[in-house]
Formats: C-alpha cells, structure tokens, sequence
C-alpha cells in the first residue's frame, strides 16, 4: 500500500458524524466540533492554541483602567470601519460580546462590564452620553501603545486559525502527497523483492 | 566585544518585540499540521518542521532587509 493510499484510508477512517452542526461547534467553540466527533486529542489541541492565542490577545489588549479586549470591537460607522473584527469573528462566541456592546453604545445605553469589547467613543461625543467615560481611540492607542496592534494581531490570527479549524471538522484533514523519501522504495526492500 | 556593548545588546535582544511572534509561530504550526494530519506524533513532527521553516523565512527576510537598508 502506498503512502497516498495509505493517506486516503486514514481520511475515510475519520468518522466526521454531521458535519455542518461539527463546523457550526468548531466556529463556536474552537475545537467543539471535534470533540463532538469524537476527534478528543485535536479537539483540546485546537482549543489550546486558538483560545489560547485569542485570550493572549485579549489580555494584550487592555487594563483595568480601559477596561479589557479592547482590541476586539465592533464598529461600521460611517468613519470608523473595524475591518479586523471581520477576522476575531472567526472565534464565534468569544467575539459576541463586541456585537452586543456595538448595538448598546449606538442605542446610547452605558456598555457592560467596565467597557469589556466596547467601541472606542467618538471625539465629539457629548457629555451626557452614558459612555461619555469610555476612551477615545486615541486614547487606547496612546495608553496602549504597541500592545492594541499586537493585541490586534493576535486576536485576528486566532480568528483566521480557527477557519482552518472549521474545515478540519467539516471536511476531515487533507491529505498530504507522499514526499520524495517516502516515494522512493528502500534498497533492503528491492533487495528482498529480488532474493 | 566591548562588555558593555555587549550587555546592551543582550539587554535590547530580552526586551525585542521579536519574542511576541513565537506564541503565534508555535500555535500556527500546530494548527496548521493538524489540519494536515490525524495522529498526533504526524502533527507534531509536521508542526516542527513547519515552525523551523517559518522561522528561517522570517530570518532570511531580516538578512534581506537589514542588508538593503545599507
């Protein structure tokens, strides 16, 4: 049996149960899908470094003072897209957070837990507004220095990792071609092959 | 080398930004090879061979780099 072969049966033998709801969990909870498979061991390995990248980003991004994550936001305003969210979102639940803080701030109700994936405010937001006390972009940027670009960074890698993820648990992994040393038979198996 | 030179420079190379993308360089390789793979000591040995290949093409991007910039 050749390597691909070999390969190919490996693919078939990963029992993918539904794969949409396997997809669905994996983008939900990096790894869920995979455990719900049955996939424990990738499952965990999957959990770690993806929730463990997204949380490291997380913490980056944030103090006690401004409050934490502050590098995972939800905003389209007119002149302030957050296009990074477009990638944290690909860690599901994690993310949600932001989206309920966005909708709070544009309804002009005081966002929840000490500003925790809160937008920025705007420049010219008025006093009387609840979030008047959240930071200005600016401000995060200041306070935070290289940390909200490294948190960014962090938090979006996770994001696009856990794509990955979901296609393993959709799809089963890829099959990889055989490399040259593999593809070459070993000189004691010709000799046999010959005796 | 001058001791002291030599301490800052050790000191510059601790405290480098550098060392931020070697969580990223360690979680990419593994999740990388476990989209590869299904067993774990295959991912595993993908995930290092990977990793010291991504760590290699950012070393000679650095040469390039620190050689253009004269």
């Amino acid at each position: 049996m050749t390597d691909d072969s070999a390969g190919r049966e490996q693919a078939t033998k990963v029992l993918l149960k539904d794969p949409v709801m396997a997809a669905f969990l994996a983008w939900l909870i990096p790894g869920l899908g995979h455990l719900y498979q049955g996939r424990i061991a990738k499952g965990i390995l999957f959990f770690i470094c993806i929730m463990g990248t997204y949380v490291y980003g997380a913490y980056l991004g944030g103090s006690s003072q401004l409050g934490y994550a502050r590098a995972v936001y939800f905003s389209f305003r007119n002149d302030e897209w957050r296009l990074p969210y477009l990638c944290q979102i690909g860690v599901g639940l994690p993310s949600m957070p932001a989206l309920v803080q966005a909708m709070r701030m544009n309804d002009n109700k005081k966002v929840l837990f000490g500003g925790f994936m809160a937008p920025p405010r705007r420049v010219d937001t008025v006093e009387t507004d609840p979030n008047f006390d959240q930071p200005t972009l600016d401000k995060l940027q200041l306070t935070l220095n290289r940390f909200f670009e490294l948190a960014t960074v962090y938090t979006m890698i996770a994001g696009l990792l856990n794509v990955l993820a979901i296609y393993d648990a959709l799809s089963g992994p890829v099959i990889m071609p055989p490399t040259k040393k593999e593809k070459q038979p070993k000189q004691s198996d010709q000799k046999s092959a010959k005796s | 080398m001058n001791p002291t030179l030599f301490a800052t420079l050790m000191e510059r190379l601790w405290n480098a930004d550098i060392w931020y993308s070697l969580p990223l360089i360690v979680a990419v390789s593994l999740v990388y090879a476990a989209t590869r793979n299904e067993e774990m000591d295959r991912i595993i040995i993908h995930a290092v061979r990977f990793g010291l290949w991504i760590i290699t093409f950012m070393a000679l991007f650095f040469v390039l780099l620190w050689w253009l910039s004269g």
